[in-house]
């Protein structure tokens, strides 16, 4: 590709960005400012993510996409087919073989190595922000980890609904000093961050901030101690691989009321359909195979 | 006898700063040691000075000149240097004073009123000890948990005595305590001081019924009006 | 200084522009004991409790605070963070107008759990059973935990900050006009209030008010303020009833009766 420096972005801007990476991981789950910017796709679109992404890619990267869990979406194979134009990287939708994973608002159900780097795109990375609206305020508050307010909220939570009703985004204490939030990721993702083997980067570009989790680090989801952290998913099976254990989207089959729970993570339950697995809704693929042999 | 409280050569101006600076000359080189276990009557003509006098004593007006030397845990202290943290100690727990007027204080009731001034006690103790010297102030169990405020004259002044009397203090100073009661409450009041006189209390009042003077002051001490004004 | 001093300010100087606000103020406060500072607007009194909670800092002088430890502490020279955390523990700020301290979307609960919840109570049930006792005890009552400050009336507000202020069992808690923007009968029951707590709890308070009688009720001492001066300072019922400099009469008798 012709006209375009090595995964877009000018050298210069990917050490900057680099450096600011550099900060976030000595500082686990600091925010870092950083000079973002203008790519071309719009804000809310994975523009912290990309950048991210653009500044720690090589040339011998595997890159694997997720949106939601999938590798299909739009979202997911524009950016995929971006940095296979602009960098000529292997993109592959198997986690296993990915060196790096961009993802949006999930983490993928098979467990990171310390070979993988996942990259979060993250549209408000303050997570104080609905409760402060001043930006300086939340500064001193990380500062002096003053985080007695989060609580308040979660209190609150308690109060109104019994439990703590924060079912994405839910906040969590980086390496026992940062409180973080962790992007748009179901609650059910969160203990899959702590002492995570994989670095984890997370990149607001609208927001122009960079922080991150350096590999082995804990990450701890506030509670209360008699109402103690819990993921929750839906109770039931992957229709179409059985899985009992993986995050579940839930599709509408019908008018009549009709609903198909399958695996958010595409990769996940295709490599588990290709080993054998099935679910309730698997189409009976192998037995009319052996009919007709 | 033990001396409980020494005055000498104590005088007290008023300057009045908003009267274009008058000087009101009150008391003058008053000298005075009363002993444990005696009741001296302060005397003298209205305007005299008793007032200022009994009240210079409790540290609320602040004296010109002179000591005022209070016996106070074993030690005489002059309470005209002492800091006022020192007199806040000294009042609470050697100076006892029951003024004209209940100054009442919104909301709590008498009973509270007179428990919050015992000493050394429990607070059930205190509420018992404060219910049985109201009992014996004639003042009707149903008023005992209401606020003294929309009580009468007679009926507050014996709030206030019992609230000067439950502390048992080592000195008790009384301005006008019968001021406002009919005999029996009087008499009552009469054995009340003499009570305190027995257990060994110096008590100095003023006292203008003379059957209430008769029956309780060991001396008179008169208090002198001054003439020259400055 | 004697050796149990709370508060100890010593040689306060601060001036606005060419306006004076203190003048070589000194004042000390003892365990236990409520010191009132009265003077009428613009004589400072504001800006002495602003410079003695460290929240505004003196052009010169030195404001020395006695940790539970014993420890000595510049308050003007602490680590920002140190004066913070001593402000939500062991020091209370009660405010004339409660909305300026209470978070007026989040519930009376959370409100006065907030100060545990920033030392680190982790217990739900405990912070709650908590804030119900304290609710209880400022007389509101325990089943409005879970209502927001918004539906209550001036006085109770006033009085849920006293519960958010006192759940942590200050040692000193520093109050601007406590009793400023209500009734007369609502203000009765804060000061009785006001003034049983602080001496259940054995709290030193400092107390800014312009209301002789507040002072009266609830302070052992005074400081009376004018321009920036302290003129007069003693026992509060010796200052009052006997006032010996002249702006002091003047503040005596220009009030009805206190």
């Amino acid at each position: 590709m012709t006209g375009y420096n090595f995964a877009y972005l000018d050298e210069q801007t990917k050490r900057m960005i680099r450096r600011a990476i550099l900060k976030a991981v000595a500082i686990p789950g600091h925010q870092i400012p950083f000079g973002s910017r203008e790519m071309p796709l719009p804000y809310g679109w994975g523009t912290g993510g990309i950048q991210l992404t653009a500044a720690v890619l090589g040339p011998d990267d595997g890159l694997k996409v997720i949106d939601q869990g999938a590798d299909d979406t739009t979202n997911a194979v524009s950016i995929r087919r971006f940095f296979a134009r602009t960098a000529g990287v292997t993109t592959t939708t198997h986690t296993a073989d990915a060196t790096i994973i961009q993802t949006r608002h999930r983490i993928p159900e098979l467990k990171l190595t310390d070979k993988q780097i996942i990259v979060y795109q993250v549209p408000q990375p303050e997570p104080l922000s609905k409760l402060e609206s001043s930006r300086a305020e939340t500064r001193r508050m990380h500062g002096l980890a003053e985080y007695g307010l989060m609580h308040v909220r979660l209190y609150e939570d308690i109060t109104r609904f019994g439990h703590v009703s924060i079912s994405y985004d839910y906040p969590v204490m980086v390496g026992g000093r940062y409180l973080m939030s962790p992007s748009p990721i179901p609650a059910f993702d969160n203990p899959k961050m702590h002492m995570m083997p994989a670095l984890q980067l997370f990149g607001a570009g609208r927001e122009q901030r960079i922080y991150a989790i350096p590999p082995y680090t804990t990450v701890e989801s506030l509670d209360f101690d008699d109402h103690p952290f819990r993921t929750t998913r839906a109770p039931h099976a992957c229709g179409l691989c059985g899985a009992a254990d993986s995050y579940l989207d839930e599709v509408v089959t019908d008018d009549r009321g009709g609903r198909l729970y399958v695996c958010s993570d595409t990769d996940h339950c295709e490599t588990r359909r290709t080993a054998g697995h099935t679910g309730t809704e698997s189409p009976p693929v192998d037995a009319p195979a052996e009919q007709a042999a | 006898m033990t001396r409980m409280l020494e005055v000498e050569n104590l005088s007290k101006d008023f300057l009045l700063h908003l009267q274009g600076g008058v000087r009101i000359p009150v008391l003058h080189a008053v000298d005075l040691h009363v002993s444990a276990g005696e009741c001296v009557a302060l005397a003298g003509a209205s305007g005299a000075g008793k007032s200022t006098l009994l009240r210079s004593l409790y540290g609320n007006y602040r004296a010109g000149s002179g000591v005022i030397r209070v016996r106070h845990d074993g030690a005489m202290i002059d309470i005209t240097t002492a800091p006022p943290r020192r007199v806040v100690e000294i009042r609470e727990r050697t100076l006892g004073y029951v003024s004209q007027f209940l100054r009442v204080v919104p909301r709590v009731s008498a009973i509270d009123i007179v428990a919050d001034a015992a000493r050394d006690m429990t607070t059930e103790q205190a509420h018992n000890l404060a219910s049985s010297m109201l009992n014996r102030l004639h003042i009707p169990a149903r008023l005992h948990t209401l606020p003294p405020s929309t009580f009468s004259g007679g009926e507050q002044q014996r709030i206030n005595l019992a609230r000067g009397f439950i502390g048992s203090h080592p000195i008790l100073l009384l301005d006008e305590p019968t001021a406002s009661l009919d005999n029996a409450n009087r008499d009552i009041v009469i054995a009340m001081i003499l009570e305190a006189k027995a257990r060994g209390a110096a008590v100095v009042g003023i006292f203008h019924d003379t059957h209430v003077r008769d029956a309780i002051a060991d001396r008179l001490y008169h208090v002198l009006p001054r003439q020259d004004a400055a | 200084m004697t050796d149990d001093t709370l508060l100890s300010a010593r040689g306060l100087n601060l001036r606005f522009g060419n306006i004076p606000a203190l003048i070589d103020v000194d004042a000390d406060l003892w365990p236990g004991e409520v010191l009132a500072i009265v003077g009428e607007s613009g004589s400072g009194k504001t800006t002495l409790l602003q410079v003695l909670s460290g929240r505004v800092a003196p052009q010169s002088g030195v404001v020395w605070y006695r940790d539970p430890e014993g420890r000595l502490l510049d308050v003007h020279a602490m680590p920002a963070p140190a004066l913070r955390a001593l402000h939500r523990s062991d020091w209370g700020f009660v405010h004339q107008n409660p909305r300026d301290n209470l978070r007026m979307g989040v519930t009376a609960g959370g409100n006065v759990g907030e100060r545990l919840m920033a030392q680190g109570s982790r217990h739900y049930g405990r912070i709650r059973a908590e804030a119900i006792d304290w609710l209880k005890q400022v007389e509101i009552d325990g089943a409005r935990v879970d209502d927001l400050p918004r539906v209550f009336s001036g006085g109770m507000l006033q009085r849920l900050q006293i519960a958010r202020t006192l759940v942590t069992h200050p040692r000193l808690v520093f109050m601007d006009e406590p009793t400023g923007g209500l009734d007369v009968s609502v203000q009765a029951r804060l000061l009785d209030l006001i003034r049983s707590l602080v001496r259940r709890l054995n709290i030193a308070a400092v107390l800014v008010t312009h209301d002789l009688a507040v002072a009266r009720l609830l302070a052992n001492r005074i400081m009376v303020m004018q321009r920036g001066v302290v003129v007069e300072a003693g026992l509060t019922d010796q200052v009052l009833d006997d006032p010996q400099h002249a702006y002091t009469q003047l503040l005596v008798s220009s009030v009805l009766s206190a």
